[in-house]
């Protein structure tokens, strides 16, 4: 028997709600697996019966097209993962949830679509663009960091030890305030990165994977390594992972709390600045509500995988990355829903409901401060 | 910083002071504490003026013609800099020293490092071009700063600006408390009557004053300088002779007991609601409309508060209630509906909208109740915006017109009688009210019953709540469902009122502008969120609805979220909490207060007094 | 003692975190009109029994039956409406409600009226309404002059710690329980305020006619009141019976005592 489940047996009387939710359960599950199965008969033959019966006008996919979904799916998610790290590391620590993180990511690619223009104009993006986008990263990596450890010191700190809705309606404000602020400052409209030279665009390797992608995923995976050493085996990332288990305590043992504070923050910023470049070379635009969908898919992502668990956020960055990439077209379009690349996000948010219903603790479990674990 | 010393030392403290220090000299300042004052001053001044506030704000005049709004923008931060720099420390309520001297030249000098701010950006406008990535970047900028002359000036004038300013900021902290409130109702008389510009312009019209109001205004707007000096006297005037009255008589009233309070109480809303509906006929279409806008965000915020103030949940996709009231409403009564469309009139329509809304609101809250409230803040987020999405797609454009919408509504029809519609404000402003009306009976009535105790202990402690005998999923349903129901009165109000819905009228700024009205106001009380909806909508607007202050409309969103992250750090009970919300979220001051009121109970220790009394 | 059907019944109940075993095998009875007192070393499982009792945390195998009928599966809210009311041993009042708030928030479970009635104010609500609040003050009364006149309507913070412990038990006293369960109810107060809330105790049950279980450290309040004494050791029963044997039995002196439980105290006290 799993723990934190009260069992159920001798003919109990359940409320209403429990028997709403189990149906709604068996309701998404038996969806899934419908339009999962319905995905199948498609692809072994679009003639068949079942499959003419759930959409007659199902086409399936080409072994291609099935491929490029999951590639994209995977970049995006590595994507969605490194934002998730900064969810994921302030809810450990602080047991709220940093909703301006998304808008931290948006200063990111706004930065790097900023000096990257500038570059551009100088004539380096073009002679030296892997120079030029090691440049774009340092720069929007210290400016996110600089911005969520101004965020902390300004409106988080003072609020520190209040009711738990407290900083997060907070962070609702700094989120709609960076968001405006971008609009007033730098205008309204989608700017656009300079055009990236063609080893980015073609497509590579025997399965035909577009170079931005490969180079997401792999940026991605190294500063992930990089993050993973540094939390686990510094003294840095002891005192973090210190403060996560109980502040308190921790003072007592001489770490210093706030400091601690400050470089969660900062590593989750960091994170998120890499995040806005990689967002930047995807897809080569960003306006002012760039952070608002990536961030809460992030944060989904960070609950998917357990929050507080680092891996855990990597992989739930992955799977939501996945699912809005594929599920649309393997279930939605399978069962006769019109237009689903519309509902991509809608399908984003189905995950996160899902799992917060199947398994709220996450994939890999939580790790949180003792009085949040209610 | 509330002092937190012990009673003892306190009360010894307290005795001992010396009776008041002579002010300080002008030049003992903290300048590590007024430098970093002014820096963030500087910041903010640059902040501003980069986003292009001044100038498009120039255009609106407040004194003519000294003043317009443009350059109050940049006049405020150093006056609030200067006033706090001369914050002064206070021990058990007594200042430390007398204010003199010291706060003026302190305002001043951080008034000047915060203007400096705007001298340094005349020297960069001048020298570079930044309009690459700043679009404010611009030459109207500069010249504004320098008011027409050279780069040289600006530099100079801003310094001395933010210094007098500043000064005058400080110079605030010499004036006695009767003085300073004389001071502030005299600059709220004159800003008031600036921004209300529109609506008392429109209201002399209605009643035939016109004579009045050219004498206050000046053609192109703002207000003569010489009527603004007669309205300083008076206000001050009538602040000097007045003051304390309304302290006094809010005292008197909050001493009333039983039936006489219950009485005046009753006196207070009538009153309130003859002005209500006397007003609008004597209004112009344009104060009608913005009465109509603001009372269908009141009735949003009260349908929020009901599930935020009173249940603590905090619903962050509350707009999916208001889009499906719409549309729902919509689908019932046009003729245009894709689908369906059975044409109903209004009201039975309304009881078939609240059903499906109540429905809709079971159906988002048996999933999410049981979550942690922070999970559930995003997983209703989440559900907002997979309506608005669902409304959107064309998967169901047949039923819901996809990015189209539903066009061609007809009025909100009242039993055959009249027809409301957006063409006559008036008569929407009367639906809203009503409704409003039906909102806050709702919320008053359950609040004081054994659901509203339900709510406030789930609030409080769930878990123990749960311990007690209370079913905490279904009070918090109910809340949710309750919510609903009156988020779907503004939305079939809504839908017929503008005679058209598409999915860009729900997006989650929506949720997010009511979340603001409502914590603004203050959580759980009424009075305090239907002021957070005047003043917000009413002054700067609502998501799409232009508010008195049009030409904030670019900004007012920046305003918002500045205002949420100042009202949690400063002041997190909102403009008119509830008493209990302060208690909550003040309990160490609540309970020294009561301990000076000497009403903090103390163990008896010997427990002889209650054996006595059980005998008796 | 009395006989006949328990009013409680305890069958082989287990619960478990993880791999640790807080509670094991355990059968206890309590019957109407007792008062039962629950002992043991620290970390001995009483609490989590009564946590299992108010199905706050889930049972891993056995039955807690409550009038015959399982209480296993319910939630802590319809335990509580079944008749079984509880303290906490850190006290967890509801601070920012009223003194009467906590005691008429707490007959939840025994009223019904619902917002139909709140917002018609129909007649059913208002005497449903004064009749909670009666029984509040009367709850409320029952520990003298304490907590009613000007104190009802002052929020439960100003409290001093002695009268936050009786107006949890007055709160639990509102839902009209036929058992009470208390969790360390004299933790924390001085001989002379424990004594009286001794005679509280033996008052409850006279008066009101509550079962009573009570977790208790304080030897006195356990030699004078309670019919029955149950001791606890490493989640399993050690002995039951009359305070005077129990208090001899060199199986009870020895968990108290014993070697490895001294060490053990001292560590989680």
């Amino acid at each position: 028997m799993r723990q934190g489940w009260a069992p159920r047996r001798t003919g109990a009387p359940r409320t209403g709600v429990d028997q709403f939710l189990t149906v709604l359960r068996v309701f998404a599950v038996g969806l899934v697996l419908i339009g999962l199965a319905a995905f199948i008969a498609q692809e072994i033959n679009t003639d068949n019966a079942f499959a003419r019966w759930a959409n007659p006008d199902a086409t399936g996919l080409t072994g291609a097209q099935f491929r490029g979904l999951v590639v994209s799916g995977i970049a995006q998610g590595a994507m969605y993962g490194l934002i998730a790290l900064g969810y994921s590391m302030v809810y450990g620590v602080l047991g709220f949830i940093n909703f301006a993180h998304g808008e931290v990511f948006m200063m990111g690619a706004m930065t790097g679509m900023i000096t990257s223009n500038k570059l551009a104009d100088a004539g380096l993006w073009e002679s030296n663009f892997i120079g030029s986008l090691i440049f774009i990263v340092i720069v929007s990596m210290i400016v996110c960091t600089l911005v969520a450890v101004i965020m902390e010191r300004v409106a988080y700190r003072p609020l520190r030890g209040s009711p738990r809705l407290i900083p997060l309606i907070t962070s609702i404000g700094v989120s709609f305030f960076i968001q405006n602020a971008s609009i007033v400052l730098l205008g309204p409209a989608a700017k656009a990165y300079p055009d990236v030279p063609d080893w980015v665009k073609d497509k590579h390797t025997f399965i035909q994977i577009e170079g931005s992608r490969i180079l997401v995923v792999v940026v991605a995976a190294v500063s992930m390594g990089v993050l993973w050493y540094l939390v686990e085996h510094t003294k840095g990332g002891k005192a973090m992972r210190a403060v996560a288990e109980d502040a308190e305590i921790a003072a007592l043992m001489g770490i210093n709390v706030n400091r601690t504070i400050v470089k969660v923050f900062a590593v989750g910023g960091a994170m998120a600045g890499l995040a806005g470049i990689l967002w930047g070379i995807l897809f080569r635009s960003v306006i002012h509500t760039t952070g608002f969908l990536p961030g809460i898919k992030a944060f989904s992502a960070a609950v998917v995988g357990g929050i507080g668990h680092l891996g855990g956020a990597m992989a739930g960055g992955l799977s939501i990355g996945v699912a809005e990439s594929v599920g649309p077209l393997l279930i939605l379009e399978p069962l006769g829903v019109s237009g689903v690349s519309q509902l991509r996000d809608a399908v984003a948010f189905a995950v996160l409901i899902g799992v917060l219903l199947l398994r709220p603790a996450g994939i890999f479990g939580e790790r949180l401060p003792a009085e949040d674990r209610t | 910083m509330t002092a937190t010393l012990p009673p003892e030392t306190g009360a010894a403290g307290a005795s001992a002071e010396p009776p008041l220090a002579a002010s300080r000299p002008a030049l003992a300042q903290d300048w590590r504490r007024l430098v970093r004052m002014g820096a963030v001053g500087a910041v903010a001044q640059v902040f501003i003026a980069l986003s292009n506030m001044p100038v498009r704000l120039d255009e609106r005049v407040i004194v003519k013609p000294v003043l317009s709004l443009g350059y109050l923008t940049l006049l405020i931060v150093p006056f609030a800099a200067g006033h706090r720099v001369g914050h002064q420390i206070k021990r058990e309520g007594m200042p430390q020293h007398a204010a003199g001297a010291h706060e003026v030249a302190g305002g001043a000098a951080c008034g000047a490092v915060a203007g400096g701010g705007l001298s340094l950006l005349a020297v960069l406008l001048a020298n570079f071009d930044l309009r690459e990535p700043l679009v404010n970047w611009s030459p109207m900028l500069a010249e504004l700063l320098a008011f027409g002359n050279a780069t040289r000036f600006a530099v100079v004038i801003w310094l001395l600006i933010g210094a007098a300013v500043g000064a005058l900021g400080g110079g605030l902290r010499l004036l006695g408390p009767r003085t300073r409130r004389a001071v502030v109702t005299m600059a709220l008389a004159v800003g008031g009557a600036a921004v209300l510009e529109p609506l008392v312009v429109d209201l002399a019209e209605g009643m035939r004053l016109e004579a009045l109001t050219d004498r206050l205004y000046a053609r192109r707007g703002g207000i003569n300088w010489t009527s603004a000096l007669g309205l300083a006297a008076g206000s001050g005037i009538l602040a000097v002779l007045g003051r304390g009255r309304i302290q006094q008589a809010r005292a008197h009233i909050a001493e009333l007991e039983g039936a006489q309070r219950t009485r005046t109480n009753g006196l207070l809303i009538l009153a309130t609601a003859a002005v209500l509906i006397v007003l609008p006929l004597f209004a112009g279409k344009l104060t009608n409309e913005l009465l109509a806008n603001v009372g269908l965000f009141v009735l949003l915020a009260l349908g929020l508060n009901v599930v935020v103030g009173l249940a603590g949940i905090l619903d962050l996709g509350y707009v999916a209630f208001f889009a499906v009231g719409s549309y729902s409403a919509a689908v019932l009564t046009a003729a245009t509906s894709p689908r369906i469309n059975p044409e109903l009139p209004w009201l039975v329509a309304l009881i078939v909208v609240v059903i499906i809304t109540g429905l809709v609101g079971l159906f988002i809250g048996a999933p999410v109740i049981r979550m942690r409230g922070d999970y559930l803040a995003i997983v209703t987020l989440g559900f907002g915006e997979i309506i608005r999405l669902i409304f959107l797609s064309d998967w169901l454009s047949g039923w819901f017109g996809g990015s189209q919408g539903i066009t061609k509504i007809p009025g909100a029809g009242i039993f055959g009688l009249t027809s409301v519609a957006g063409t006559d404000p008036r008569r929407v402003f009367y639906l809203v009210l009503a409704f409003c009306a039906i909102a806050i009976y709702v919320s008053w009535r359950l609040e004081r019953s054994r659901l509203g105790r339900a709510w406030m202990a789930v609030r409080e402690d769930e878990t123990v709540a749960e311990a007690m005998g209370i079913n905490t999923v279904n009070v918090k349903l109910l809340a949710f469902v309750v919510g609903a129901i009156l988020g779907s009165f503004s939305g079939a109000i809504f839908a017929n009122k503008v005679g058209s819905v598409f999915p860009s009228s729900f997006l989650i700024l929506v949720s997010m502008v009511i979340l603001v009205v409502v914590i603004f106001g203050g959580m759980g009380s009424i009075i305090g969120v239907i002021a957070g909806a005047a003043l917000l909508i009413g002054v700067l607007g609502g998501p799409k609805q232009p508010g008195l202050l049009q030409e904030f409309s670019e900004f007012k969103l920046l305003i918002y979220g500045a205002l949420l992250v100042w009202m949690m750090l400063a002041r997190p009970e909102g403009l008119i909490p509830s008493a209990r919300r302060t208690r909550e979220l003040h309990q160490e001051e609540f309970l020294q207060d009561a301990w000076l009121r000497g009403e903090v109970d103390t163990d008896d220790g010997n427990g002889a007094e209650p054996e006595a009394t059980e005998r008796s | 003692m009395s006989s006949g059907e328990p009013l409680l019944e305890i069958r082989d109940l287990d619960v478990a975190f993880g791999g640790l075993k807080a509670v094991n095998g355990l059968n206890i009875q309590v019957y109407e009109g007792e008062i039962v007192s629950v002992i043991g070393p620290n970390g001995a499982g009483k609490t989590t029994l009564f946590n299992a009792i108010s199905a706050m945390v889930p049972v891993t195998a056995g039955d807690i039956l409550f009038e015959g009928s399982s209480l296993l599966g319910l939630d802590p809210n319809q335990v509580t409406s079944r008749g079984i009311a509880r303290t906490f041993q850190n006290v967890r009042l509801f601070t920012n409600m009223t003194i009467l708030e906590n005691v008429m928030v707490a007959q939840h479970c025994r009223t019904k009226r619902g917002a139909w009635g709140a917002l018609f104010y129909t007649r059913a609500f208002r005497s449903e309404e004064a009749e909670i609040r009666a029984w509040g003050e009367k709850v409320l009364g029952f520990f003298g002059s304490r907590l009613v006149g000007f104190r009802l309507n002052q929020p439960a913070s100003v409290l001093s710690y002695a009268n936050r412990r009786r107006l949890e038990i007055a709160r639990a006293m509102a839902t009209r329980p036929k058992l009470l369960l208390l969790d360390e109810p004299v933790a924390g107060m001085n001989p002379v305020e424990s004594a009286e809330l001794t005679r509280l105790i033996g008052r409850l049950r006279d008066e009101w006619g509550f079962a009573i279980v009570f977790i208790e450290h304080d030897m006195s309040v356990v030699r004078d009141v309670s019919d029955r004494v149950i001791v606890l050791n490493h989640g399993e029963l050690l002995t039951e019976g009359l305070y005077a044997d129990v208090s001899m039995d060199p199986r009870v002196i020895e968990a108290y005592l014993g070697q490895d439980t001294i060490i053990e105290d001292a560590i989680t006290s």
